[in-house]
């Protein structure tokens, strides 16, 4: 396959053609021509050279392609980028502002809140999304709330409190 | 995935429209479970509709007290809502039991109800299974049915429905609307998911050119005494291997009126209502719950590998209905059992 053409012969169906969608990414209004099954984690990666966010299992279960689309955290593997025509999609490139890192960018390195880090785009974007929701507080529940996020190093106790530094509950 | 073509439905007659139009076509709404599956080639649309933005996203109150969830609301949304956390805290409870975050913020109400059984035959497109290719067999039968059904299933498949939601809805007598070309209809929720007989890959009774619009909930919501428990290989955010929906209506410690669902054991969410019936003027204690576990369990059938099972329910029922009784839900962020 060609630009990801489709082969033709294998199907009685008229090629799908590439859809036009505007995306807001990290605050600019980036226009793009998809084909309907690019995900926004392929759409950002591929297609706008944001890498930060990351690709593990592709499957919803692992979290490393956690973004926050509208303010709400998704897993962009899961979801289609003509799907999210004019949506607002933050990504961890778009989470410091003027050089400053966001609270919880810091508080993942004032934690040592990774290893390889290789979880850690989804976990931050994931953890920003969790404190805007104003739901979890506890331990426990920041826990809960943060099991869509996998991290095979194990720095989950340094995750959680990065959390808390970043949420206000801890000094 | 193979290719496929990508529309969007201005509204609910336009998709009816669209589907009915289209035999290899198929809803995306949250596309959580679609998605994953078309992944692994095990759905296979040539056309997806995309009904995520059809105006079905509102909670209103119903004349008769209930609540009309539209399909398109979010699961997150839902467990959130303030009206279902007051109401139906049973529900909200259920919700949060499933899946992270990030998937509740992306799933939809109707498409809860649509996911596909996890079991890893059913994914796993080198092995036959008669829900994926009718006919071909149960991989399951003679392989590992650690997680698979105890009641209710057939010779053709043994898979379970995966979800925490349904149970709760299951258990609160919800209705579901749906829409086809020939208009409206409601399900009852009992009659909404299928046993799998010699048809497992037919899960559900919606017509193929149907779209659900709304889940209703009736007025009675077990507020006071409810209570969802969710037994699981780790902690959170994984499948149930038995889960129990417990809601009660009290007075005087004597049971008026008793919900009884469980998730993890059967093709659907599996309420008995004989066991209910069982509980309806017994005193609130263990020897009732024992009673009503035994009745519920008559005709279950463990698998090869998972007679645990029994046992696990048995024990879950007595504890939710313990829980339910005495107004200590079990928190789904705090994992001791109480």
């Amino acid at each position: 396959m060609q630009d990801g053409a489709v082969q033709s012969g294998a199907s009685p169906h008229p090629l799908p053609q590439k859809i036009s969608v505007t995306l807001i990414v990290n605050g600019i209004e980036r226009r793009l021509s998809v084909l309907p099954w690019v995900s926004l984690l392929d759409t950002l990666r591929d297609h706008l050279d944001l890498t930060g966010t990351k690709k593990g299992c592709d499957h919803g279960q692992c979290g490393a392609c956690t973004v926050l689309v509208d303010g709400r955290r998704i897993n962009s593997c899961l979801t289609l980028a003509v799907m999210r025509d004019g949506a607002h999609v933050t990504t961890v490139e778009g989470l410091a502002t003027d050089g400053a890192l966001d609270p919880l960018q810091q508080a993942f390195i004032d934690h040592d809140a990774f290893q390889c880090g290789y979880c850690t785009p989804g976990q931050i974007c994931s953890g920003v999304g969790l404190i805007a929701e104003g739901r979890a507080k506890s331990a426990d529940e920041i826990r809960e709330a943060m099991s869509g996020n996998i991290c095979r190093c194990g720095a989950y106790p340094n995750i959680v409190a990065a959390v808390q530094q970043a949420m206000g509950t801890r000094p | 995935m193979i290719p496929f073509q990508y529309t969007k439905a201005n509204d609910v007659t336009d998709a009816v429209r669209l589907i009915a139009a289209n035999g290899g076509a198929k809803f995306i709404a949250g596309g959580t479970n679609l998605l994953d599956l078309m992944k692994d080639n095990v759905e296979r649309p040539t056309t997806l509709i995309d009904i995520s933005r059809l105006p079905l996203t509102s909670v209103e109150e119903t004349a008769s007290g209930g609540l009309r969830i539209g399909a398109l609301v979010p699961n997150a949304d839902l467990a959130w809502h303030p009206l279902i956390e007051k109401r139906y805290p049973l529900l909200a409870s259920a919700i949060m039991a499933g899946a992270s975050q990030q998937l509740r913020n992306m799933a939809s109400t109707g498409g809860n109800l649509l996911q596909r059984t996890r079991c890893a035959y059913f994914y796993d497109t080198a092995t036959p299974c008669n829900k994926r290719q009718p006919g071909s067999g149960c991989s399951a039968l003679n392989g590992v049915s650690r997680g698979h059904a105890i009641l209710g299933a057939s010779a053709s498949c043994i898979a379970t429905h995966p979800s925490d939601m349904c149970v709760a809805l299951a258990a609160l007598d919800a209705t579901v609307h749906v829409t086809g070309p020939t208009g409206a209809r409601v399900i009852p929720f009992a009659d909404f998911h299928r046993l799998p007989g010699d048809t497992p890959h037919v899960d559900t009774n919606l017509g193929p050119d149907e779209i659900i619009t709304a889940i209703e909930v009736p007025a009675k919501g077990f507020a006071a005494n409810h209570s969802y428990l969710k037994i699981r290989d780790r902690m959170s955010y994984a499948f149930a291997l038995v889960s129990v929906a417990a809601a009660l209506e009290l007075k005087d410690g004597t049971i008026q009126e008793a919900r009884l669902a469980l998730g993890g054991v059967a093709h659907k969410p599996w309420r008995d209502v004989a066991a209910e019936g069982a509980l309806r003027g017994r005193p609130a204690e263990e020897a009732s719950f024992a009673r009503a576990a035994d009745l519920l369990l008559r005709d279950a059938r463990p698998q090869a590998h998972n007679g645990f099972k029994v046992d696990l329910a048995r024990r879950a029922i007595i504890r939710t209905l313990s829980q339910a009784a005495h107004g200590t839900p079990q928190s789904q962020s705090n994992k001791t059992i109480q």
